[in-house]
């Protein structure tokens, strides 16, 4: 499992002060993230590669960042959106379904359903505040899927909720923009391509096992994506924007690849 | 015509060689830090010798090298099919001749004067590495898009057999590079003909 020990910074409801936060906390992983390079660095593995034993370390770190953006690229060209990821039956749900996110299970959010709105900012016509209610009330659809983690394990899940697209397209979002970006109540963040996000199995998603997702996979919802990765699927979201802006993440800004595809 | 007169590798033979083992070293030191975050054999590698520092160090280090592995690899066998040093080099290659050349290692008997011939045993452990490269190749592929390449995906057994399967086959490239690199110990005029060609 994923643990970040830096970043207890605890939430607070105002997103002003919440993004102010995000900043700092940007800023004092950076430590960290050099910490982590540093003993990369030292481990010989470039002096091979150069030949000698000093090494512009941050010149290293850009030229990885920008094979990372390529790979980018190759992914957004690679992705179908058509294709559609296997599906399996009940019988092969993975029970219990693991619980992942940067902390631990311990500290999993409590979200109260009530005066619980989903902010819907950016380039779309529709900027209201939905209710679950709303969202319940929309057609919805449910699917099972395997979700593929970075560290490599797997696990099949049942999640039900709204095809994204339709929600997408009722709040009248541009289609054409870049990026579709989620900001949660756990403090997590991140963003997709627009090719995904119209994905037919990309499933604003409020249910696990055809009941109300529990807390633990991110009440009151998460989106999910069977073409990613796991930390491209926030949960707890609370606020989704539309932009041309790249938005970033909480690990695609610490080094994991920003598309994330599978 | 003598041994040291004649070219044993040619250029692009020795160039594509030292690039693959960069790439081969990368690529195994940082895989063993994204097995190690989640290992499913009863072991990890010991961090010491992982590339990466982290998980996501080690995705950038591997997602870089395999285009070096790729692009290498196939100006390689292009060269190779073409030039047709493939069937000169590596076939033809028999069971029976190549029992009697391990027989013949095994009793010392097994002759290194000519290092541009290769005998049975390394004709079978250079088709060997070729396979296994292309094997981690494609189930590779299958764990980096194995939504995007489904025929591929299926045919491993799907994704968590892509995994075990990517895995085997790095073994059986490292023990591939452990034999290699005894052999140049044991003829080291081997390692001077990878560098000067001759």
């Amino acid at each position: 499992m994923i643990k970040k020990p830096a970043r207890q910074l605890g939430f607070n409801g105002e997103l002003l002060l919440k993004d102010a936060l995000k900043d700092i906390g940007r800023h004092l992983e950076q430590p960290t993230r050099r910490a982590f390079l540093q003993r990369s660095l030292s481990l010989g593995g470039l002096s091979l590669l150069s030949g000698c034993a000093v090494v512009d370390e941050s010149s290293v770190e850009n030229a990885l960042m920008k094979v990372s953006r390529f790979n980018d690229k190759v992914q957004a060209w690679l992705f179908d959106p058509k294709r559609l990821a296997p599906t399996y039956p009940d019988s092969m749900i993975t029970r219990p379904f693991p619980f992942n996110a940067y902390y631990g299970e311990d500290e999993i959010r409590e979200v109260a359903e009530e005066g619980y709105r989903l902010e819907v900012t950016g380039l779309v016509a529709d900027k209201h505040a939905w209710t679950l209610a709303e969202l319940r009330a929309m057609p919805q659809t449910d699917q099972i899927t395997r979700h593929i983690c970075v560290e490599g394990w797997s696990a099949i899940g049942k999640w039900g909720g709204v095809p994204f697209a339709s929600f997408l397209r009722r709040v009248g979002a541009d289609l054409n923009a870049k990026y579709v970006g989620f900001k949660c109540a756990d403090d997590y963040y991140t963003s997709i391509d627009m090719p995904t996000a119209l994905h037919p199995q990309t499933l604003l998603t409020l249910t696990y096992d055809s009941q109300p997702l529990p807390p633990r996979y991110g009440f009151p919802m998460k989106l999910r994506m069977p073409t990613k990765l796991g930390y491209k699927n926030p949960k707890h979201i609370q606020a989704i924007f539309v932009t041309n802006t790249y938005p970033g993440g909480y690990w695609e800004d610490q080094g994991y690849n920003w598309f994330g595809g599978s | 015509m003598t041994n040291d007169s004649e070219l044993i590798h040619p250029l692009w033979v020795r160039i594509t060689h030292w690039v693959n083992a960069v790439a081969v070293v990368i690529l195994t030191m940082s895989g063993w830090r994204i097995y190690d975050a989640s290992p499913f054999f009863p072991f990890t590698i010991p961090v010491q010798i992982t590339l990466g520092g982290w998980l996501g160090g080690a995705i950038q280090w591997h997602f870089a090298a395999m285009w070096l592995l790729l692009g290498n690899g196939l100006v390689y066998l292009a060269c190779n099919v073409i030039s047709g040093r493939l069937w000169r080099k590596f076939l033809p290659w028999s069971p029976r001749a190549f029992v009697a050349d391990v027989l013949a290692a095994l009793k010392g008997k097994l002759s290194h004067a000519d290092l541009s011939h290769y005998n049975m045993v390394q004709r079978a452990a250079y088709l060997f590495v070729m396979l296994d490269s292309v094997l981690l190749v494609l189930s590779g592929l299958v764990l980096w898009k194995s939504v995007q390449f489904p025929i591929l995906r299926e045919l491993l057994g799907g994704y968590e057999a892509a995994r075990r399967v990517h895995f085997l086959a790095m073994a059986g490239l490292v023990a591939f590079a452990g034999i290699h690199l005894l052999m140049v110990a044991l003829v080291p005029r081997t390692l001077l003909a990878m560098i000067r060609g001759r």
